[in-house]
């Protein structure tokens, strides 16, 4: 996995609330046995109309934001199933942050173990990166801040995703590195089967 | 309904605990620190043919092997066709990627010794019908899958949560997981739910209340007299749809009920000393006392009357007697094409849709045939009732429900997630209404352009006669569907 430290780019906002993964990705495209090219179908039926043309209103379509890496959304972001399709289409698309209020759990749990650097900020900061559609906007993870023309955010990462991001660690190998635990940990594990 | 919150003062090591704190204590395998996860310990593993795919490919790319395949359990659901095997027994899948994933499971299971209920198999069916109904899920354990509707194994008192499919390989390979603890929510409910009002209803009540992300970061445990009153299946239901609460897992403490359920099961503990054992440290699975829960909600069950919803998300649900909110979010309404204040009864249903690991089980179809034997499917509205497992659907067509179904207009499926996300080919068409008793109304979920209407299988089977959405306390009153 790529370590991630400092993110620079394009703001794309989505303004609407609790956007579900159906709506990141629909279950159309979960048809697949790999991870790979799903960025094509990222937010489709908001991106395209029935017929499969572009809607030239949607964030996404329009050229100052077409090639956005860092995507500002409402609350509760990623909610429902837990496809990790989600964060694979958004990396594929090109977001490597999405920044909110706040993120369901399971999306965000994918997202870190993709290198998607999901950051949750406080009311009045999502209320001044939601104005940022389409402006350059930098994003820190060792020194958790978000940087826009003159204004410093604070954000904090849970340490332990921090860690991995930064260093391009996947959590399997800390798994890995505890397998004689585990091995003694079932040892003592009743089983009713 | 009244709601009171308590911010608890955490006392781990003396206060009380809660049933959720003890399973979690029992599972670690190194303790979380400031700088590190815990490594929790998963004792069953669901797996199916849409998440699973990577996962392994992940496993041979690095060049490990499945850790525990005899804790590993694998089906298929979410792309499987509903129309029968052919006479040569070979499934019409909607298209080529539908058969790859099912076929690429079974290579997989076969290359590392997994359990695999495949299509025609007696024992396939929805993951979460299949593992209770086959005895795998059980009180105190960890169950993961890669699917958010894992939440439904709560029901027997075990910590059961959905996982995506990196978490799916690292269970694969380790049998563990990295995890932060989440905080704990208590749902109480007081009195019992009304004649003709099910535990879809209740849930519904709970979600609307609590909101789509109020349990956001917390696992919730349902408990109390309407929780008690519950039997088994009701209680899958409840806690299938916490994730639609955004909480991390739902469960209810396993009691007598539970036990019942389990006894003689293909996987549960084979009777004499083995059962001895296992119930006797099921009873220490409870809640000490319920200040112990970070968050407490109460409802009175007394109080909760058929729900449906009305908007994109679960959270937007209403008694089917009331009308649509005057501050209902405008972008649902114009998606639904409704409008606030309108009543949503008498709102002409195209489809209806009685399945998904929500309301698929026995007592389920058992409900909905209680209207259908009464009156016919009204004309035009395609109604499909979909079994959530091969041997739901024995069970159904030995009780004669089947017959009952098709006679009255209904089509009879085979078992699968079907038109719950509609992956298999079952979609509703662009500006259709559905009423559906699965478990998310979200934009397109059922069909692109479709729009769903979350209800109870009773209320479901009531539009279905009716062609319209009705209370169906209403039509159980009556002879005849005259609204």
């Amino acid at each position: 996995m790529r370590a991630i430290t400092k993110i620079e780019g394009t703001v794309a906002v989505l303004k609407m609330t609790n956007i579900d993964t159906d709506q990141i990705i629909p279950s159309e495209y979960l048809k697949t046995t790999t991870r790979s090219g799903l960025g094509k179908h990222l937010f489709h039926q908001w991106r395209f109309d029935q017929q499969g043309r572009e809607r030239a209103d949607f964030v996404l379509n329009r050229s100052e934001t077409r090639k956005a890496t860092i995507l500002v959304a409402g609350d509760n972001f990623g909610c429902g199933s837990s496809r990790e399709h989600a964060p694979w289409a958004l990396l594929d698309f090109g977001i490597t942050v999405v920044i909110s209020s706040s993120f369901a759990d399971i999306f965000c749990n994918n997202a870190i173990k993709n290198g998607l650097l999901p950051i949750r900020v406080d009311t009045a900061s999502h209320q001044l990166l939601q104005k940022q559609n389409a402006q350059q906007i930098s994003v820190d993870l060792e020194m958790q801040q978000i940087n826009l023309d003159g204004n410093r955010i604070e954000f904090e990462l849970e340490a332990f995703a921090r860690y991995c991001l930064l260093n391009g660690i996947n959590q399997l190998d800390f798994l890995l590195q505890h397998q004689t635990q585990i091995e003694a940990f079932e040892q003592t594990q009743a089983v009713y089967r | 309904m009244t709601q009171k919150t308590l911010e608890k003062t955490r006392d781990n090591k003396s206060g009380p605990q809660t049933l959720f704190d003890k399973i979690w204590a029992r599972h670690l395998v190194t303790q979380e620190a400031s700088e590190t996860p815990a490594i929790l310990y998963i004792d069953t593993h669901l797996i199916h043919e849409v998440t699973s795919p990577q996962a392994f490919a992940m496993l041979n790319e690095r060049g490990l092997k499945v850790a525990r395949a005899d804790k590993t359990f694998a089906t298929m659901d979410h792309t499987t066709p509903t129309s029968p095997p052919g006479r040569d027994g070979s499934y019409q899948f909607s298209g080529a990627r539908e058969r790859d994933q099912v076929e690429q499971l079974k290579k997989n299971c076969k290359r590392h010794a997994i359990p695999l209920f495949e299509l025609g198999d007696p024992r396939q069916g929805i993951v979460h019908v299949i593992g209770p109904e086959l005895g795998i899920s059980q009180p105190g354990q960890t169950i993961v899958c890669g699917d958010s509707h894992t939440s439904t194994h709560g029901a027997f008192g075990a910590l059961a949560f959905g996982v995506g499919s990196s978490e799916v390989g690292y269970v694969l390979a380790t049998q563990c997981l990295p995890q932060r603890k989440p905080g704990s929510f208590g749902i109480r409910v007081d009195g019992k739910l009304r004649a003709g009002v099910s535990a879809k209803d209740l849930i519904l009540a709970i979600i609307s209340k609590i909101g789509i992300a109020g349990a956001t970061g917390h696992v919730i445990e349902y408990f109390g007299e309407g929780v008690q009153a519950l039997c088994m299946e009701q209680r899958m239901t409840l806690c299938n749809m916490s994730i639609e609460a955004g909480a991390r897992a739902g469960l209810v403490a396993p009691d007598k009920k539970t036990f019942d359920y389990l006894r003689g099961r293909e996987f549960s503990p084979p009777e004499g000393v083995q059962w001895q054992r296992a119930t006797t440290d099921w009873a220490q699975l409870f809640t000490d006392h319920e200040s112990a829960f970070d968050k407490l909600v109460v409802i009175d069950a007394d109080k909760v009357t058929p729900m449906i919803t009305y908007g994109t998300n679960p959270e937007m649900a209403i008694p089917i007697k009331s009308n649509i909110p005057d501050k209902a979010a405008p972008d649902a309404l114009d998606y639904m094409g409704f409008q606030a204040g309108q009543p949503i009864q008498n709102t002409p249903v195209d489809v209806v849709f009685i399945g998904s690991c929500t309301n698929s089980r026995i007592s389920d179809l058992r409900e909905a045939a209680q209207i259908l034997k009464r009156f016919s499917v009204a004309s035009g509205v395609r109604t499909l009732i979909v079994p959530g497992s091969a041997q739901v659907k024995r069970q159904a067509e030995q009780e004669g429900l089947d017959k009952i179904f098709i006679n009255a207009g209904a089509q009879w499926r085979e078992p699968g997630c079907s038109m719950c996300l509609g992956m298999n080919g079952d979609v509703i068409q662009a500006g259709q209404i559905c009423v559906s008793t699965s478990n998310r109304n979200f934009e397109g979920r059922q069909g692109e352009g479709g729009r769903t209407l979350l209800a109870s299988p009773k209320t479901a089977a009531a539009a279905a006669v009716c062609g319209k959405v009705v209370d169906p306390a209403k039509l159980e009153a009556t002879q005849t569907c005259v609204q």
